[in-house]
């Protein structure tokens, strides 16, 4: 990279030798502006160090012996590495049950929520329909309504139904209640965006509407779709006051959930089997975001520019 | 309903109109298309809204199983509240400073990502990467970097500072918390303004070079007005999000040392879920409903005077 750097600096020098004064700005320019680039690389290494280490630390640590733990000076590699951390945390918790509660959890509402809003948002900005705008300004309720201002009553309407230290309430809170809300109008800004020619062609070739929005409108809304399903799994995947609300014995909690609870017999917090557990939470988003990054960055950008 | 349509489109004078209309057709596939969003907010917020101004208005507590009809006395139990203040408070240093660090921050990373210079895509990635990692996961990291002999002070004392315990300190933990959820999720609005700072057309950026306008004040007044729509948009998305931080204390500092860190919502959750006070808790949400409903008119209004112009 150096090389070719200096070498795209010195062939203007060799195409257009003479013109000495011009020459010697340009190199004083050329110098200055590697001096400045120089700066702009050590300045984002710096502000990356609160962004990139502490996942550095996690994993690192994770593999260190409970005395290593706080050793000084810190050990920025482990010097002695014990991998039993990551035994104890599946001997210590159901921590394979509580991997699956959340991932089964996480796909079930990313898919039923992307069903849910792809239905109501395509409704919302296609079809006519009496009442269409009365209930789209109550469906928007939800977005002015944070989940913690209706916990205790939703805990009481599931604890009637028998629901409580069940999943129900993580699965269906979020598919049709507020948190797909933000999902719909999503959607819905996708499908007016969209041009609408294609699906008046195929009306008039007498296809109804379910069959144009599954046939047509869907296929064409896949970045849409796409961006809703990542916010809406990491939503599910990180939600942790519904969780501590609703369920109460480790085999059904979920991973936020169970981090917290590996601790010892006095309730401090056994660290490196906690931070061997978070790694084993964190690490494989991680990866599937270092893979598909574009989507990732783009589908939750697009849903802030509402 | 294929016979229907068929016989709809290919009998030009149908002898009596059918009842199936192009415009009842619409009007059925519309009901049914919103119906199961409609079903759950009626279900899952409209219905918990009710209930839950009903509930606080109520003395309620589910251990010693009382469920008595006491008027507006939880308002005035809220208003004599001696926490109150403190809690307001706290969650009022919370938001301010998370919006304010968490903007400036982002516009900073916004604009240096924005230039072209080989590999700054690594750099987008790194800067967005926490966004992805799990909330408790990272807020566990940064409680274990934060502990009084943890990393953070290490590396402090071998450059030979002392540094605090951060996390129990009055002057430091709601600065920490502040801090772990800036990293946390600054990504997002830093990528919010790089779309945001793309949009700007490089023609201004030419003219006032020529003109001889500094970088500074092109900056100011031709970015910033530029941008105005997206700093309204995020602080209107980071301000409604800081109310609801609840990970973050109950996993850093369960509201502590004191109080200081006791936000609304770790509030509500302790008079609730802690002390089994339904009622109270009840009362404490639709505090925080009306907070948030205050706040997001509030800013929608200043949004029509403050920013510089609107796509629509």
């Amino acid at each position: 990279m150096k090389n070719a750097e200096s070498k795209r600096r010195a062939a203007p020098s060799f195409l257009a030798p003479p013109r000495r004064a011009r020459r010697d700005a340009a190199g004083l320019g050329a110098i200055s502006a590697a001096r400045a680039r120089l700066l702009i690389y050590g300045g984002m290494c710096v502000l990356l160090i609160p962004f990139v280490f502490p996942t550095w630390w996690m994993v690192t640590s994770s593999i260190k012996p409970a005395s290593d733990i706080f050793a000084f000076p810190p050990q920025l590699l482990p010097t002695h590495t014990d991998w039993s951390t990551y035994a104890q945390v599946f001997k210590l918790q159901p921590f394979g049950q509580q991997y699956w509660n959340s991932a089964y959890i996480a796909a079930l509402v990313t898919v039923g929520t992307m069903a849910v809003s792809s239905l109501a948002g395509y409704a919302f900005a296609r079809v006519r329909f009496p009442g269409a705008n009365a209930l789209f300004m109550v469906v928007l309720l939800g977005l002015l309504i944070p989940a913690e201002v209706t916990i205790v009553p939703l805990f009481q309407l599931f604890r009637r139904l028998g629901m409580v230290n069940t999943h129900w309430p993580l699965i269906l809170i979020p598919i049709f209640g507020a948190p797909s809300v933000f999902a719909t109008f999503v959607m819905r800004q996708f499908f007016i965006a969209l041009p609408v020619e294609l699906e008046e062609a195929a009306r008039v070739d007498g296809l109804g509407r379910f069959t144009i929005f599954r046939k047509i409108a869907l296929p064409l809304a896949r970045p849409a779709l796409a961006s809703v399903a990542i916010f809406t799994f990491l939503h599910s995947w990180n939600l942790y006051l519904e969780p501590i609300v609703f369920l109460s014995s480790a085999h059904m909690f979920t991973l936020p959930q169970a981090l917290t609870h590996f601790t010892d017999a006095y309730g401090g917090p056994l660290w490196n089997v906690q931070l061997a557990a978070a790694t084993l939470t964190a690490l494989p988003v991680l990866i599937v975001f270092v893979v598909a990054q574009k989507q990732f960055v783009e589908g939750l950008a697009h849903t802030g520019l509402k | 309903m294929a016979a229907a349509s068929t016989a709809l489109t290919s009998t030009p004078a149908p002898r009596r109109r059918p009842y199936w209309t192009i415009a009842r057709r619409d009007a059925l596939a519309g009901w049914l298309f919103v119906a199961p969003q409609l079903a759950g907010i009626a279900t899952f917020v409209l219905l918990p809204l009710v209930l839950v101004a009903w509930f606080s208005l109520h003395e309620w507590n589910v251990l010693a199983n009382t469920f008595n009809f006491v008027g507006a006395r939880n308002y005035q139990q809220l208003l004599a509240d001696p926490n109150l203040p403190g809690v307001l408070g706290a969650s009022a240093v919370f938001s301010a400073g998370l919006v304010v660090f968490n903007l400036s921050l982002a516009l900073l990373l916004a604009v240096l990502l924005n230039q072209k210079l080989a590999g700054i895509a690594v750099f987008r990635t790194l800067f967005f990467s926490p966004v992805v990692v799990s909330l408790v996961a990272w807020t566990i990291v940064w409680g274990f970097l934060l502990q009084k002999n943890g990393g953070i002070n290490g590396a402090l004392l071998a450059l030979g500072i002392e540094g605090p315990n951060w996390l129990r300190s009055p002057g430091t933990a709601m600065a920490s918390v502040i801090v772990v959820q800036v990293f946390k999720n600054v990504g997002l609005n830093m990528v919010l303004f790089l779309a945001a700072l793309q949009g700007v057309p490089g023609e201004l950026y030419e003219a006032a070079r020529i003109d001889g306008v500094p970088r500074f004040k092109q900056f100011r007044r031709i970015t910033l007005p530029l941008i105005s729509p997206t700093i309204v948009l995020t602080s209107i998305i980071t301000v409604v999000g800081s109310l609801q931080v609840f990970a973050q204390i109950a996993v850093l500092t369960q509201g502590g040392p004191g109080i200081s860190t006791t936000v609304l919502v770790y509030y509500l959750y302790q008079q609730t879920f802690q002390f089994n006070m339904f009622g109270y808790g009840s009362t404490l949400a639709i505090l925080l409903f009306v907070i948030v409903l205050v706040l997001t008119f509030a800013q929608w209004s200043l949004r029509r005077k403050v920013v510089f112009h609107e796509e629509r």
